[in-house]
């Protein structure tokens, strides 16, 4: 049974209008821009995270080295999970000692992932500041963690699910809520 | 994708796809001892016994360092120091470590099967380290994944395993490994210590290492243990290392690119000549180095999710 679409919440040009405003809103709070790195959370993250740095040569002529963070050593629910997740590689090839990082995840909800990211982060360094971006925050945070950057905020229930897609590795942009199978 | 064995007992129970997921996990797992802080948090709170009842310098270590690397507690077991020496059994060895509650246990041992056996009546998860002359599964494949390194796929590749084939648990681990890869294995030895069954694996056998090494991309040379050797199975080293050597003039006839490996301990001087253990084309220290990486994958593989249901 495929998963119910409830709505299309943004399409390619709301994405980009949005990465573009978060990207000013970058350049405006890091005065210090040679200073900031960004290191994207798997897997979409990664993608946000480029194109972030993209824009932000384009506006400022600086380029902002990109790192790919895997959070899965860092979950709280190993031994719950029914089967062990895929572990991926992270690449982080700078040092983020006393950087200003910028860490880029697709959607915020629980906040664990973004807690798991923070631990992983701070044991390859001790990071000057350390902000958040993300594209959509649904809500339902269980953890005291708010983002710094927000495309879009987006009130949820918890049974829905928040899909981020990517031409980068979904062939189109877009933002869809969905409904699992089985529920009304 | 998903690894489902409760125990990892040998290579013998594992498909090829299984093997390539647990290489690459590895893959991750390999930066991870790159880092500064060398430790991710991910098996905090598991305790894993390391019992040996065999020497060992690289396993006991590799999977110590691998444990703790992942942020689980790790207790050695040593036979020397142990009741084992007051005469207290295997069995009742194990059922009193399990009543300690720990999550997994490594066992290394001298007697085949031993690691089987203990998963007929121990609840928890068992790893071999290695059982008498039948499997060493984490050795087999640390050797895969640092061949995998160097010639990035196994598919046609001449493999030759040189030595003393019916003693060896590294050589069956890989044959079966290798083989599933698809890779050509060639064992090399003296007749003594190849019996011709092992053609029934599905290999090629040679008693001459001049002819078997041409063309070979991986050789792979075995230590010569002494400590087996109840009979002897040769009429001297000097005989065996002028026959069976690894030497440079040998080697010359494999590929260019060639590599060579070795399971360690090695007997400088008997199976492999110094400058080809220290050459630029072993790769001996770099399958110790990857030996961690691979526990730490087998690890996380086996001790990851739910308790889980036997299905080996």
């Amino acid at each position: 049974m495929e998963e119910k679409i409830k709505a299309r919440i943004m399409d390619s040009r709301k994405i980009r209008r949005s990465i573009l405003r978060m990207t000013t809103e970058i350049i405006e709070r890091n005065r210090n821009l040679k200073n900031l790195v960004i290191v994207g959370i798997r897997t979409r993250g990664i993608y946000l995270g480029k194109r972030i740095s993209k824009l932000i040569k384009e506006l400022e002529k600086i380029e902002i080295p990109v790192g790919v963070l895997d959070i899965t050593l860092y979950r709280d629910d190993f031994s719950e999970l029914e089967a062990q997740h895929m572990v991926k590689k992270t690449e982080i090839n700078f040092s983020v000692a006393k950087k200003d990082v910028l860490l880029v995840d697709d959607v915020l909800f629980t906040g664990r992932t973004i807690r798991a990211a923070m631990d992983s982060l701070i044991d390859l360094g001790r990071p000057k500041t350390i902000q958040l971006l993300v594209l959509i925050d649904r809500g339902h945070r269980e953890l005291p963690i708010r983002a710094d950057y927000v495309g879009k905020f987006l009130p949820t229930s918890k049974r829905e699910i928040v899909q981020v897609k990517l031409k980068e590795i979904d062939s189109e942009d877009e933002v869809l809520i969905t409904e699992p199978p089985g529920i009304k | 994708m998903a690894f489902k064995h409760k125990h990892l007992l040998g290579i013998q129970g594992l498909t090829s796809s299984e093997i390539v997921s647990v290489l690459d996990t590895a893959e991750s797992f390999y930066e991870v001892s790159t880092r500064e802080v060398k430790k991710v948090p991910t098996l905090r709170g598991k305790t894993i016994i390391n019992l040996f009842y065999e020497p060992s310098t690289r396993t006991r270590s590799s999977f110590e360092l691998a444990a703790k690397r992942l942020s689980a507690d790790i207790v050695n077991f040593n036979k020397q120091t142990s009741s084992v020496i007051k005469g207290e059994s295997f069995k009742d060895t194990i059922l009193n470590l399990e009543a300690m509650n720990p999550d997994a246990i490594i066992i290394r041992h001298s007697a085949s099967g031993i690691p089987y056996f203990a998963t007929t009546f121990c609840q928890h998860r068992i790893i071999n380290a290695g059982d008498g002359s039948h499997e060493h599964p984490t050795q087999a494949l640390l050797d895969a994944f640092t061949i995998r390194q160097e010639k990035k796929n196994f598919k046609d590749l001449k493999v030759i395993i040189v030595g003393d084939i019916i003693h060896s648990r590294v050589a069956r681990s890989n044959i079966f490994l290798l083989n599933k890869m698809g890779a050509k294995v060639v064992l090399v030895g003296p007749p003594a210590l190849l019996p011709v069954e092992f053609k029934n694996f599905g290999v090629e056998i040679d008693f001459n290492l001049d002819r078997a090494i041409q063309g070979a991309d991986v050789v792979m040379m075995l230590r010569i243990q002494l400590e087996r050797q109840a009979a002897n199975f040769f009429p001297s080293i000097r005989e065996y290392r002028n026959l069976y050597s690894l030497t440079e003039k040998r080697f010359r006839k494999a590929k260019k690119n060639a590599i060579i490996m070795h399971p360690g301990p090695i007997n400088r001087g008997v199976e492999i000549s110094t400058d080809m253990a220290d050459s630029a084309k072993s790769v001996i220290l770099k399958q110790v180095e990857n030996g961690i990486a691979v526990r730490m994958a087998v690890l996380y593989l086996l001790l990851g999710g739910k308790k889980r249901e036997a299905i080996d």
